[in-house]
């Protein structure tokens, strides 16, 4: 099946929980998302090598794989900082000043959007609906939900997370 | 005239015959449409004008780029109506639809708009421009002012091969790549990356775009993002190009082609459409392997070796000359699977049929014969590669297809899909709902079982494989047929011929796949057995049979006396030879072979032609008309695309130059009458005179056809370099066509006649659709070609009891492995096909291996061969069986059955592809 060299990126819990997904499953390439969530989870993001190694892994190409995981931007194919702010750019948040607080965020942490911190601490991001609209605008840090967000809260909220 | 009597194929490929009709009234006026086919096809068919993308008539609708917009109308009194994408909705009886409504023409327009933000303004630079589908919808639709402003996304584009060019900028998201690439010639290697306007087609990383069928890419993409490499370096806009239809020469599926030419350069090939044979899609040896033509090792003048062994080029009269004083006598005639039936039978005319032999090897030439007798007893119909598709289970037995015929291989891709159309038809999903289909059926695959020596492209798709050398394959084949029909010989019994006599027994429509690469006649006695079991249980059971090159057919319904061993000792016995376009050695062992009185006719300077006592330069299949003969037994004729330099003539203008020197003189003033001879003076061949129309007939107007498109420019000054006087067109007295670009190619001519497609407003290859019956269907005057044996009556007799199992004593199995990229021997002279061509190689199972003492990479010895090769390691070869690949450049020739081995400390592995060669083409 797999060729060992090119599993052994992958770590013994991850691959215990990818094959735990894939026991789920009809078919090995349907854990797909799942696999590559779990190497996110361990690891921050998903390289090229732990990508080769999934696609083994489940028994699919190379392209194929990569092809999900750039469709989906909750997938990073780089390295992120510690944790990935979202700003949401969607109507009610555009309606509610989102351009603005986007640009106050970028001023705040020093870098535009796609961009990380130099001290790895905060990768900021676009994202097109947060599901909150009654608490326009939003914005996420990690798993974290923050809505009605001002932008003389900024300091407070960054001063947060470490 | 012979043009009325073409034959013309029943509009049945998409079982229309029982497709009720539709009453639909388009923009005021009632059609009647095919009813259940989605819009889209139903109104191309009608030949209106509807701009599309996404959709591809060979792979149906999945409605992603919005383009084929029409308003649909609830009833009369319905003013505003809705609008729809023509290609997801179906055509259903008193439907009231427009194309021409503001309200879908400006939306149309609107798409192409914010299609085109992000497509750069290259047109003048890009390969693509006009022939540009996207060029065409562009301005069918009428957006020419262009608002967006804005910056475009721009894209690193990435190394895909020496076959395909890769310009990302240009894409415009309409998915019909991956489509073609993976969901219909089951390619891994090209995806589709990211999401909304940030959409990236291409491999994960730089890299050669693996499928065999990756050429089809630059059709398929409807503007400049796949482009043809090896002609971008020659580049020449389709405007300026003459081209002529033919006959794809590198093997013997006879997919119909369009070669084009400028400058005396063979520019490119790209698909000609023929409904029963290759559809839409060539492979990529057809499509690059024509640059032969072209190559620096080509014949010009005749040549005569002179007392110092070098060759003399001293006119084509003194060699002529020459070549009579030196065949006054008995002479040696061998033919050719890659020259034309009408060279081939001239020669045995010439020589007489008792010292005529077809130039194969004799095992070859038995295997030919064999298939012929199966073909001859007949008792079914011989698939089409349509028929192929339809096919609803599969048995492959002892062939590579991939490698030998690779658009059956391709058509064999689609049969499998065939219980995923079952399962939609079921669920109400119409067969042209591509995503529908796909997502329903999912995994779902129709029984395909495969067995072969060795590991092949298409075991990914198969329900179970099977492997073993030829004897073995053919004793699993007679227990397959003895398990359908008891009263049939016995063969091996084991699961897997268990297992496909219950599958291909449950078929409707079972077909198994042989062909002649192993050499073995048990191999397709053991195939028809299958059939022949199938029929006796009412089955529409049938056998392809495929060959390895492009008129091995041909020349096995010629026929001929002499075999080619007792042909090479006469000549090794000093008796004078006529040999037409063979290399010799690439048949025989070296040692068997005396060309000191051979006189050699050829296009390229093979070892045999290097060899020979005088050399006449031959016409390449690109610079005469002539007829092959495919796996069918289909006679297919291609005509000439442009005038050769030099001496260079067609072989039977050579020979019937030699034939009046000789006693035996014939007389055939131009290719018809030639044909007409071949015709009538062989068995089997009558059906000959149909295959085309004659050099008189006359398109619409009383004109002829023109080889090139009506902007062919620069005429006047495109020879200027050489003379500043504008030289004469040259005159066609054999052909309806013309070197010119004055006459008519409106698509109602027969369909051997169509030198390229071209429609006002379609300027792209998508115009085809204007030169058939209905879209997907026969070409408007009919598909080309004409069957020569066509004989479903009968119920033959079996053939009686499988060969043994051979012994290994001490020694390995050889068997024969052909390649797609290399085997080929034209293609073995085209530089972008050598590029992909292997090092000559033999496969080994581990076991083997580890005994032999050698690894992956390593080489062995094969000591009857006298040669070295590079050594692949697999598990899926059986154990003591050596596969040795055959054809490719420098590679030994396999000539037993059974081998000797032992490790090569010393090889060095050598490259493929010699990149001095590439550089040049």
């Amino acid at each position: 099946m797999a060729e060992p060299a090119l599993i052994q990126v992958l770590s013994d819990e991850e691959l215990r929980e990818i094959e735990e997904e894939c026991s789920h499953l009809p078919d090995r390439k349907s854990a797909a998302i799942d696999a590559m969530m779990i190497v996110q989870r361990h690891r921050g993001w998903v390289s090229d090598e732990s990508l080769a190694a999934i696609a083994r892994l489940l028994g699919m190409s190379l392209e194929s794989l990569d092809s999900i995981a750039t469709f989906y931007n909750l997938i990073y194919r780089k390295p992120v900082g510690r944790h990935v702010v979202m700003v949401c750019d969607s109507v009610s948040c555009y309606v509610m000043g989102a351009d603005g607080l986007r640009k106050k965020v970028e001023e705040h942490l020093g870098i535009e959007l796609g961009e990380t911190t130099p001290d790895d601490r905060f990768t900021l991001l676009p994202i097109v609906c947060l599901g909150a609209c009654d608490r326009a605008p939003t914005m996420m840090i990690g798993d974290e939900l923050i809505g009605d967000v001002r932008s003389d809260q900024l300091a407070e909220i960054f001063g947060r997370f470490e | 005239m012979a043009g009325q009597s073409v034959s013309r194929s029943q509009p049945s490929r998409r079982k229309r015959v029982l497709a009720s009709m539709a009453r639909v009234n388009i923009d005021g006026k009632d059609y009647e449409l095919e009813a259940g086919q989605n819009l889209l096809h139903a109104c191309l068919s009608e030949r209106l004008d509807l701009p599309y993308f996404c959709w591809h008539p060979a792979m149906g609708s999945v409605g992603s780029c919005r383009l084929c917009a029409i308003v649909e109308y609830a009833d009369e009194g319905d003013q505003r109506g809705r609008l729809q994408m023509a290609c997801t909705l179906a055509a259903r009886p008193n439907m009231r639809i427009s194309i021409q409504a503001p309200f879908a023409a400006d939306f149309r327009k609107q798409v192409i708009e914010w299609l085109m933000e992000n497509h750069p303004h290259d047109c003048p630079v890009c390969e693509e421009g006009g022939e540009c589908h996207l060029q065409d919808m562009t301005v069918m639709t009428g957006h020419s002012m262009r608002r967006y402003a804005g910056a475009k996304r721009t894209w690193r584009n990435q190394y895909l091969g020496p076959f395909v060019g890769h310009e990302m900028n240009r894409c415009i998201t309409c998915y019909r790549c991956v489509r073609f690439y993976r969901d219909y010639a089951g390619g891994e290697d090209l995806e589709a990356y990211g999401s909304r306007a940030r959409m990236f087609f291409g491999r994960q990383d730089d890299g050669v775009l693996e499928s065999e069928f990756a050429g089809n890419l630059v059709e398929v993409c409807p503007t400049g993002v796949f482009t043809d490499k090896p002609f971008s370096k020659v580049y020449t806009r389709k405007w300026d190009l003459q081209s002529a239809p033919s006959v794809c020469p590198h093997c013997a599926v006879g997919c119909n082609t369009f070669p084009a030419e400028r400058y005396g350069v063979l520019k490119r090939v790209t698909n000609r459409y023929h409904g029963e044979v290759n559809g839409y899609f060539l492979c990529d040896r057809g499509r690059f392997g024509s640059h032969f033509v072209n190559h620096e090792k080509r014949v010009r003048h005749a040549g005569v070796r002179g007392a110092d062994g070098v060759f003399e080029a001293n006119g084509a009269e003194a060699a002529l000359a020459n070549v009579a004083a030196r065949c006054a006598g008995a002479l040696v005639g061998i033919g050719s699977p890659r020259a034309s039936l009408e060279a081939n039978f001239a020669l045995k005319q010439l020589v007489g049929e008792e010292n005529y032999c077809p130039g194969v090897a004799d095992d070859e030439h038995e295997t030919l014969r064999a298939a012929l007798e199966i073909y001859r007893k007949g008792g079914f119909r011989v698939p089409s590669v349509t028929d192929v598709e339809r096919a609803d289970a599969v048995l492959i037995l002892g062939e590579d297809i991939t490698a030998t015929a690779a658009r059956v291989a391709l058509a064999v891709r689609q049969a499998v899909r065939g219980v995923a159309f079952d399962m939609a038809r079921e669920a109400g999903i119409p067969e042209w709902q591509d995503a529908g289909v796909r997502g329903h059926g999912q995994a779902a695959q129709s029984p395909l079982f495969v067995a072969t020596a060795t590991p092949t492209r298409i075991d990914e798709l198969a329900t179970a494989t099977r492997r073993g050398a030829a004897n073995d394959l053919a004793g699993a084949g007679f227990g397959i047929a003895h398990a359908i029909e008891p009263s049939f010989a016995s063969g091996t019994q084991d699961d897997f011929t268990a297992a496909a006599a219950k599958a291909l027994a449950a078929a409707e429509r079972p077909l198994v796949i042989t062909g002649c690469e192993a050499r073995s006649p048990a191999l397709l006695r053991a195939a028809a057995n299958v059939v022949w079991a199938l029929r006796k249980q009412n089955k529409k059971a049938a056998l392809v049979i495929a060959a390895s090159e492009a008129n091995s057919y041909g020349v096995a319904l010629l026929g001929g006396g002499l075999n080619l061993a007792a042909a090479l000792l006469r000549m090794r016995e000093g008796e004078p030879a006529l040999v037409l376009e063979n290399d010799l050695f690439r048949r025989v062992p070296a040692g068997d072979i005396d060309l000191a009185h051979a006189v050699v006719l050829d296009s390229l300077e093979t070892p045999t032609a290097e060899g020979a006592a005088v050399v006449l330069p031959a016409a390449t299949y690109a610079e005469q008309t002539g007829t092959f003969v495919n796996y069918e037994t289909r006679a297919q004729r291609f005509y000439q695309v442009f005038e050769p330099a030099g001496e260079v003539a067609p072989s039977w203008r050579w020979l019937a130059e030699i034939g009046k020197r000789r006693e035996r003189a014939a007389d055939w003033p131009n290719i018809d009458a030639l044909t007409a001879a071949c015709a009538n003076g062989t068995e089997g061949l009558r059906r000959l005179t149909t295959l085309a129309p004659e050099a008189g007939f006359r398109a619409r107007a009383n004109t002829r056809i023109p080889r090139q498109p009506q902007r062919y420019s620069g005429r006047t000054a495109m020879l200027a370099n050489v003379s500043v006087h504008e030289p004469k067109a040259p005159v066609d007295a054999e052909t309806p066509l013309a070197y010119s670009m004055e006459g008519e190619n409106a698509g109602d001519q027969p369909g051997a006649v169509v030198p390229y497609v071209w429609s006002p407003g379609w300027n792209s290859n998508q115009s085809v659709f204007k030169f058939q019956q209905e879209v997907g269907g026969p070409l408007a005057g009919g598909d080309p070609g004409v069957r020569l044996l066509d004989d479903e009556s009968g119920s033959p007799a079996s053939y009686g009891e499988p060969p043994a199992t051979e012994q290994r004593n001490g020694t390995f199995l050889a068997a024969r492995v052909h390649d797609v990229f290399g085997s080929d021997e034209l293609a073995g002279y085209s530089a972008p096909i050598l590029e992909r061509a292997p090092a000559p190689y033999c496969i080994l199972n581990p076991d083997d291996a580890r005994e032999l003492g050698v690894a992956d990479g390593g080489g062995v010895r094969i000591e009857e061969l006298d040669a070295s090769v590079q050594v692949r390691v697999d598990a899926d070869v059986p154990a003591g069986l050596v596969a040795v690949a055959q054809g490719l450049p420098g590679g030994p020739l396999l000539t037993s059955h059974r081998v000797r081995l032992a490790a090569d400390a010393d090889f060095t592995p050598r490259s493929g592809g010699d990149p001095n060669v590439i550089a040049k083409g």
